[in-house]
């Protein structure tokens, strides 16, 4: 018991100040691949190297401009590699959540449209409490891992109010990670249809958003949206904790709307 | 480099991780001598690595490949067979190693064992020869995960329990289940295949630009284990040679995951007997292992940080000084909360003689990594098939005995302290050379194995490539492939209550599993 409570003395408080107003803003790594960055000014008439090198096709190129498709990238750097005139770089930026499916899909030189906070009766109910059901439907392992990170001590979750609950029946939400594999599509409307009215759907990663490395896969659904809808989309391979927070913050309207 | 070795496997041909074979010396067995030679061979203490099928020219035939781990010897052994797709007699009454794999030949190419004991789909997909089954299912009929004849047990006070796929926590799906006589679990019954991608079909007629993400994201929590099993088997069949500093920096990745993944499970494990302080603290420090290997990459889990021919990134000087900081403390730590498990009797009371696994039934079962290092089994791939900084820097091989939860999370603490002691040495002494080196076409005609001891054990690449170089057949084996029948047996006659406790502490993957 003494060991105990020393052990506690010893490792201290360690919850990150973050979003309360004072608080530091987090410091993401020197290396971290945020949000990318297009120069579509560089871009030599014809280049399509990075529209090649991208494993997932989230690359186009119209009128000279890039767009990336924020759901199927992986972040990985195959694009900025393979870009001659270092022309795509990564932001440290880690806010990338978005409300629609078209907000994905973002222009070279235009801001990402970041989710609004779920409006009226909906943030009335959730705003202050939203229980979530987790449901992995091909993840990796890597997704899930990151979201049950938020629910340890350096990070505390339920600080906002939001928790994961064992039961669809529990839950105001779901919580999607995977493709969702042809073999988990039967257990995942089960799951949606368990939920009581009214609910959301928030999917985290790219291969809920899109299948992601598994896009087009005979196996898989190319993501959560085309089994049920969705309501906030969290890109990334998988997302920082921080994406996470900042996206699941938003959707309560926990981070003020200017602040983008 | 090839030779035969006198003992029982003199029919197979020996190679060594990473070292490619012309398919045209692989030897071409007859189906007894195939067979008879991988039951002596297991008989002496070699593991099946794999045993696949693999398509024939003539379309009456399908070829069986083996590889064998001779573990003592840090050789592989490889042969291949043909047999009918009419069926071919199991191996699996002789050697319950085999019984995944045979069922897995079964699935994939709707060919037989005919006498298999336990012929169940493993991953529920349809057969890659197409108007086939194994299992007579028709076009028309459903293939569904889960939905097959589970073993029951009947009498008056028999029950039975399913569990899944959706479980209570954020983990990843799958099917257990059991049949009770009250609490005492008489049978569990382990039904996977949810997690299912399609990653081996995938791969065939590759690389391609998908083929590392694949890797990565095999079992994401295994990104450098995978992606190094991935990248030397392309340096291999390149005969690419990669920088002593590449090959330190996948080495500290490698053991940075271990690290996140030992000192989470931990915490987990504390979890689930509710000894909350450890829980807590090591939930966090995992947190800064993570953190770690976010410096050396800028992803928590190591995305982007292997590389074909090398690494994505270098440790600088003063990155390594930063990491070694950052290594004591963690260091510090999570001694603190990890030897806090041990002087607690309310957690050693439910961590000793639960879930316990015999020696023997762990070699049985051809397990691997932790897990049968916890029963005693003195085997480790870095040790044993070592390749990278592996070969020049080794790694005590950590072993406890009993079997039980216990002895699976006190391997788990013995392997932090070698792994964190072999980073900081690493970190110390960083060799050096160019991060990656390039990369040519691959050796048309070849087979390979690639073999890199994961924080789950060992994962095993197989690659056998077409006259253009292409992948012909590319064959992987998550370490969880050789343990989820471990956990079944773990729980056999204990406690339903129990089972979380055992699962955890195994701690497989689903994906890894279901490809």
């Amino acid at each position: 018991m003494i060991k105990s409570l020393i052990t506690r003395f010893q490792q201290g408080y360690r919850t990150i100040g973050y979003p309360d107003p004072g608080a530091p803003e987090p410091v993401m790594p020197a290396r971290f691949r945020g949000r990318p960055v297009f120069d579509s000014s560089k871009c030599p008439a014809d280049c399509r190297q990075c529209v090649d090198a991208c494993p997932t096709q989230a690359i186009t190129i119209a009128d000279g401009k890039i767009k990336l498709d924020l759901g199927r990238c992986l972040f990985c750097d195959d694009c900025a590699q393979a870009c001659p005139e270092h022309a795509i770089t990564h932001s440290r930026d880690y806010r990338l959540t978005v409300r629609q499916a078209s907000d994905l899909i973002v222009n070279s030189d235009q801001e990402i449209k970041l989710a609004a906070a779920l409006d009226g009766k909906l943030r009335k109910l959730f705003g202050r409490s939203l229980q979530l059901r987790q449901v992995s439907a091909g993840g990796c392992n890597g997704c899930e891992s990151d979201v049950n990170v938020l629910t340890t001590i350096g990070w505390d979750l339920s600080r906002f109010g939001i928790s994961f609950v064992a039961s669809p029946r529990h839950a105001d939400g779901l919580l999607i990670t995977g493709p969702v594999t042809e073999n988990m599509k039967q257990a995942l409307k089960i799951a949606y249809d368990a939920l009581p009215d009214p609910k959301i759907v928030i999917a985290v990663g790219a291969c809920a958003l899109s299948g992601g490395p598994y896009i087009n896969h005979s196996e898989v659904n190319n993501g959560a949206a085309n089994i049920v809808p969705v309501d906030l989309f969290i890109p990334g391979c998988p997302p920082h904790p921080m994406t996470i927070l900042d996206g699941l913050l938003r959707l309560l309207g926990k981070i003020e709307a200017g602040k983008s | 480099m090839t030779q035969t070795t006198p003992s029982s496997t003199m029919s197979f041909v020996e190679i060594i991780n990473g070292q490619p074979l012309e398919r045209s010396a692989l030897p071409d067995l007859p189906l007894p001598q195939f067979q008879n030679t991988i039951l002596d061979a297991v008989q002496d203490g070699h593991r099946v690595a794999a045993l696949f099928g693999s398509p024939h020219q003539d379309p009456a035939k399908l070829n069986v490949y083996a590889v064998l781990a001779d573990d003592r010897r840090g050789r592989f052994q490889a042969a291949y067979t043909s047999v009918s797709v009419d069926g071919f007699p199991s191996l699996t009454p002789r050697c319950p190693q085999a019984h995944l794999f045979e069922r897995e030949i079964a699935e994939q190419y709707g060919v037989k064992p005919l006498g298999h004991p336990w012929l169940k789909p493993v991953r529920f997909h349809r057969s890659y020869r197409a108007g086939t089954d194994a299992w007579n299912r028709t076009a028309t009929d459903v293939v569904q995960a889960g939905v097959m004849e589970f073993y029951q047990i009947t009498g008056g006070q028999v029950h039975e329990v399913a569990v899944g796929p959706i479980h209570a926590g954020i983990i990843e799906p799958g099917h257990f289940r059991f049949q009770c006589d009250g609490e005492t679990i008489l049978h569990l019954e382990i039904s996977l295949g949810y997690q299912h991608r399609g990653v081996e079909r995938a791969m065939q007629g590759g690389p391609n630009k998908r083929s590392l993400h694949y890797a990565e994201t095999l079992a994401g929590d295994t990104t450098i284990g995978h992606g190094c099993a991935y990248a030397h088997m392309l340096e291999s069949l390149s005969h690419c040679r990669i920088s002593p500093r590449a090959a330190a920096i996948r080495g500290i990745a490698l053991e940075l995951e271990r690290l996140a993944n030992h000192v989470g499970d931990l915490g987990a494990l504390s979890g689930d007997v509710g000894f909350l302080p450890t829980a807590s603290f090591c939930g966090r420090i995992r947190g800064d292992f993570l953190n770690m290997t976010a410096a050396l990459c800028g992803s928590r889990f190591g995305r982007g940080l292997v590389r074909i021919g090398g690494v994505g990134f270098d440790v600088e000087t003063t990155l390594a000084a930063d990491l070694l900081k950052r290594l004591d403390v963690a260091e510090q730590e999570s001694r603190g909360a990890i030897t806090l498990l041990w002087e607690t009797s309310s957690v050693m009371a439910r961590f000793e003689g639960i879930g316990t696994v015999p020696k023997d039934t762990a070699l049985e079962l051809g397990m691997v990594g932790p897990a049968a290092r916890a029963c005693g089994l003195d085997m480790d791939s870095r040790r044993d098939h070592p390749s990278g900084i592996y070969r020049f820097s080794h790694v005590p091989v950590s072993t406890w005995r009993g079997g039980d939860v216990f002895a699976r999370a006190y391997v788990r603490w013995l392997e932090i302290q070698r792994s964190i002691q072999f980073v900081r040495d690493q970190l110390k002494s960083l060799p050096s050379g160019e991060l990656r080196s390039a990369v040519a076409a691959l050796q048309p005609n070849a087979l390979a194995v690639t073999m890199q001891e994961a924080w789950r054990g060992e994962v095993c690449h197989i690659a056998l490539t077409d006259a253009q170089g292409r992948f012909e057949r590319y064959k992987i084996v998550d370490p969880s492939f050789h343990n989820w029948m471990g956990v079944a047996m773990a729980v056999r006659g204990k406690q339903i209550s129990d089972f979380p406790l055992c699962n955890k502490s195994f701690s497989l993957s689903y994906c890894g599993h279901d490809l």
